[in-house]
């Protein structure tokens, strides 16, 4: 938010967090990825039944520009993954995934030359749901789970190559300070 | 009636017929390769066999060191509901054969899907291109020596 740098871990800012975090997790945007028939017990969570609006995901997004969850439900093939890396990478900061389903989370029953087994190979994935499909309430869970990690200010918004680029720019800062 | 179609092939094309089977009643005919074209096209026009949709070409691997692939068509005729099968063999060493395009234009993308699935080529296809797998993939994934979980990195992903 840019006030962090200002003032620093403050009281106030931790309790900024904390009230910002409880505003992102309770307006989910889901970009819905139906790539196979997880899609459909996906859309059985959107409707009445189930009804993901009690947990305010519910404005389905097509667009990956105005959304920040992304469901990623189906198989995904190896001509598919490079869709799925450009959806994920059109989405703005901060953003999460669930991988639902088997196929998507380990490629499942299809074990053959074209599904890539498991999405987390070319995506950072936050929430795995088993099931084949999954049942709605069992995504409703997934969703209730990333609603946690926010919360908890936890959130891997970033891949990991980033993350890792990170830790060593902080590991070279410390180092210069000794060195200092 | 099939009895018929078969009698005049054989009467038409008496060189070009290698072998006629039926296996539960199912028809199945063996075509030389060069004659593939003609064949399908007497059996397009002719006024009692009426091969008007073609429903299917899709290949097979034999794995065998003679005639390894087989090319597979299944023809129909929507005026009399009778169904006929036409075979051809094509070898590891020429994996060229002749494409039916001209005769029935609905071939184009099944032709493609054997192309992909096999490396067989069709000439005179007009655009045999990949139909599934990505367009620089080297392998056919359908043939007897392509294991089945693919040949590693192949396939790029992007990166993490």
């Amino acid at each position: 938010m840019g006030l962090e740098h200002a003032l620093g871990d403050t009281a106030l800012t931790t309790t900024i967090d904390s009230a910002i975090n409880w505003c992102r997790k309770n307006s989910l945007w889901p970009m819905p990825l139906g790539i196979s028939c997880c899609g459909i017990e996906m859309m059985a969570f959107a409707m009445p039944r189930f009804d993901v609006a009690r947990f305010g995901a519910e404005v389905f997004r097509f667009s990956p520009r105005q959304a920040d969850l992304l469901i990623v439900a189906g198989t995904t093939t190896y001509k598919m993954a490079t869709v799925v890396r450009k959806i994920y990478d059109q989405m703005p900061d901060p953003k999460w995934v669930i991988a639902m389903g088997a196929c998507t989370s380990s490629g499942g029953m299809y074990r053959t030359y074209s599904v890539v087994q498991g999405i987390d190979q070319f995506l950072p994935v936050d929430v795995y749901v088993a099931g084949c499909p999954p049942r709605p309430d069992n995504l409703l869970h997934a969703l209730i789970m990333i609603q946690e990690k926010i919360q908890r200010g936890e959130s891997r918004s970033t891949p990991m190559t980033v993350t890792a680029e990170r830790q060593e720019q902080q590991l070279l800062q410390i180092q210069g300070i000794n060195n200092n | 009636m099939l009895t018929t179609v078969i009698e005049k092939l054989k009467l038409h094309f008496s060189n070009s017929i290698l072998d006629v089977r039926e296996f539960r009643g199912e028809t199945t005919i063996c075509v030389n390769k060069a004659d593939i074209v003609k064949v399908c096209t007497f059996l397009r026009d002719d006024e009692s066999c009426s091969f008007n949709y073609c429903s299917d070409v899709c290949g097979a691997d034999a794995y065998a060191p003679e005639n390894r692939f087989e090319v597979i068509y299944n023809l129909y005729s929507l005026s009399y509901k009778h169904r006929i099968r036409l075979k051809i063999f094509v070898d590891e060493s020429d994996l060229h054969c002749p494409s039916v395009i001209s005769v029935w234009p609905g071939a184009n993308w099944p032709e493609r899907e054997t192309y992909d699935m096999f490396g067989i080529i069709f000439d005179g296809h007009n655009d045999l291109r990949r139909m599934y797998m990505p367009e620089e993939f080297e392998y056919f994934p359908l043939r007897k020596d392509f294991p089945m979980m693919g040949v590693p990195d192949s396939i790029p992903l992007p990166r993490k």
